[in-house]
């Protein structure tokens, strides 16, 4: 009986996100993923009876309220935050249902001829090492995107060190079977999440979001396979995948590797890249008006609003929105890029664009819409440098080369709005900003974008 | 940069085999392992046709559906007659609740902003 409805589950499960394929399908999707974690636990009742149900219920009950609550009132400009967080949550429950896996193993039949079966034993170590590594790799990641905590450069050879130590206490344990050589060994994977993410960049943060995505994944496989249950594995196997595709996506938006984001921070960019490019005295740029702006925008029959991540953090998408509505009455086209690594975690820009209702059809991936920058009569950057910077495309030294980027220099004038004239996350100058097509605005985008918009009215 | 899935596959089963009873691969163990793996390739391919325009989503809901370990701690909460387990596993379902609330009614919200229009 349970089986049929951990099967069901894990069917449930796979539909949610197949559902994903297409924003009204997403929406059902969801409601499928929500029935399969109700046949779950369900499944879960059925097989442990409910002698003891309310002991569990008020458990959920808190947790449910906390989550509700949680998720009611965060901002879709703080949502990697809050994914960050999530991941956390499920890094130490992980752990803690392999700690009660090897306090109890009567409970999951994991007993051999003498004590807890060897490969359970190893189940119940990788679990809670991949485990605490998810937790506090994403507690960390979670204070970076708070801006709580910027960055530590710790040396490659101490995670080396530490990470050789842990595997010789996952080796110990499942030799021993020894419950400090466990505490131990969850300790260490404690430490090291948090050492091996410390050192990551903020424009790397989209890469460590989704990887961390991915570890949550495979911790809950690891518990699966702990307590024999398909359906943890299939699910974990699920998350796991979707988790290492889209860091594997983000990476090949920057065109690093996995290794690189994780290991490459030593190398400080700003050094390099800043100054042999531009020399001090052609630094001059144009600082244009709102009325400016909004004159050019105002003769022009095309126009491309590339966001950024200072949209997000000045909660501009709504006067974007406006102003881009303002533009459509004027017969003015109007079309949105979004770059793959916009923003901190993957899709963070589209949405942020869909909470200020704009449609799905007129926001383009970086493939289907760089032709068109040639086109364009302008293009409004709205807090977004690195991923415009042609430094990628020119400067062999700088840490960027070679990333993809959005031809916003193509078009015929380029509107760029900045909180300042400093450099983007990265540390690399961006010679847009001192062509001649290219007018600078300068202030918080959300305000002078209103400006735009009252100026165009 | 390439991503090779059965390669990853192979070593592991290689050393689950090694681990499980020293070298001949066990029906359990292999069991497991098979729904693992496929369920990968599954996973592979589902994920690939998600549009990108519905990661931030994605990575929500994943994060909810991953919180299906509740099922353990659910176990030991309500089984164990010990302390230590049974205290264990309501920390768990207490986080996880949280994962699963707010997971999906996050993505619920998100879902939601992609819809209407």
């Amino acid at each position: 009986m349970t089986d049929v409805i951990y099967l069901l589950a894990a069917v449930c499960f796979i539909f949610a996100l197949k559902g994903l394929s297409s924003p009204s399908g997403a929406y059902y999707g969801n409601w499928c993923g929500i029935i399969g974690m109700l046949l779950a636990v369900l499944g879960s009742y059925i097989s442990v009876g409910t002698s003891d149900i309310l002991f569990s219920l008020i458990a959920i009950s808190i947790g449910g309220g906390i989550g509700v609550i949680l998720a009611k009132n965060v901002s879709m400009a703080s949502l990697p935050q809050m994914v960050a967080g999530f991941h956390s949550l499920v890094g130490l429950a992980a752990v803690l249902v392999a700690f009660s896996a090897y306090w109890a193993p009567e409970l999951f039949g994991i007993f051999g001829i003498n004590g807890i079966r060897k490969s359970s034993l190893l189940e119940i170590g990788i679990g809670s090492a991949i485990g605490a590594i998810t937790f506090s790799g994403s507690l960390v990641a979670f204070l970076k995107l708070e801006g709580i905590y910027r960055q530590t450069n710790i040396p490659i050879c101490a995670n080396g060190i530490l990470g050789a130590a842990i595997l010789g206490l996952g080796v110990c344990f499942v030799e021993s079977g020894n419950a400090t050589t466990l505490v131990l060994l969850a300790l260490g994977s404690f430490i090291i999440g948090g050492t091996l993410i410390a050192p990551v960049g903020g424009a790397d943060m989209p890469v460590v979001v989704s990887m961390l995505n991915s570890y949550s994944g495979w911790a809950a496989s690891g518990i699966g396979f702990t307590m024999q249950n398909d359906l943890l594995i299939i699910t974990g196997a699920l998350v796991g995948a979707s988790g290492a595709i889209l860091s594997y996506i983000m990476c090949r938006g920057m065109n690093r590797s996995l290794l690189q984001v994780m290991f490459a921070y030593d190398q400080q960019p700003e050094v390099q890249g800043k100054n042999i490019l531009i020399p001090a005295e052609s630094k001059n740029y144009h600082s244009g008006s709102a009325e400016d702006v909004a004159f050019i925008l105002k003769n022009s029959r095309s126009v491309i609003i590339v966001p950024g991540y200072g949209m997000a953090t000045s909660h501009a998408q709504y006067a974007v929105k406006e102003m881009s509505d303002v533009l459509l009455k004027n017969n003015i086209s109007v079309k949105y890029a979004i770059h793959p690594v916009a923003g901190r975690m993957p899709g963070h820009m589209n949405v942020l664009l869909a909470e200020a209702n704009v449609s799905h059809e007129d926001v383009f991936e970086l493939d289907e819409i760089n032709k068109d920058f040639v086109s364009c009569d302008a293009v409004y950057v709205v807090g977004a440098n690195d991923i415009t910077n042609t430094a990628a495309r020119n400067d062999p030294t700088c840490s960027i080369y070679g990333m993809p980027i959005l031809d916003v220099g193509r078009s015929k004038i380029v509107i760029f709005l900045k909180r300042s004239m400093g450099s983007g996350y990265a540390g690399i100058d961006n010679q847009l900003f001192y062509a001649q097509n290219t007018i600078m605005l300068l202030g918080d985008a959300k305000k002078t974008t209103e400006d735009v918009v009252k100026a165009l009215s | 940069m390439d991503f090779r899935f059965p390669n990853i596959f192979d070593d592991f089963a290689f050393c689950w085999s090694i681990a499980c009873n020293g070298g001949a691969p066990s029906s359990s163990g292999i069991h497991g392992i098979t729904v693992f793996v496929l369920a990968c390739i599954l996973g592979y391919y589902v994920v690939w046709r998600v549009t990108p325009a519905l990661h931030a989503p994605l990575m929500a809901v994943t994060n909810a559906i991953s919180s299906v370990i509740v099922i353990g701690a659910i176990a030991a909460a309500s089984q164990s007659l010990r302390n230590g387990p049974r205290f264990f596993g309501f920390m768990a379902i207490i986080l996880l609740s949280i994962n699963i609330f707010g997971g999906f009614m996050v993505t619920h919200r998100m879902l939601d902003m992609f819809r209407k229009k």
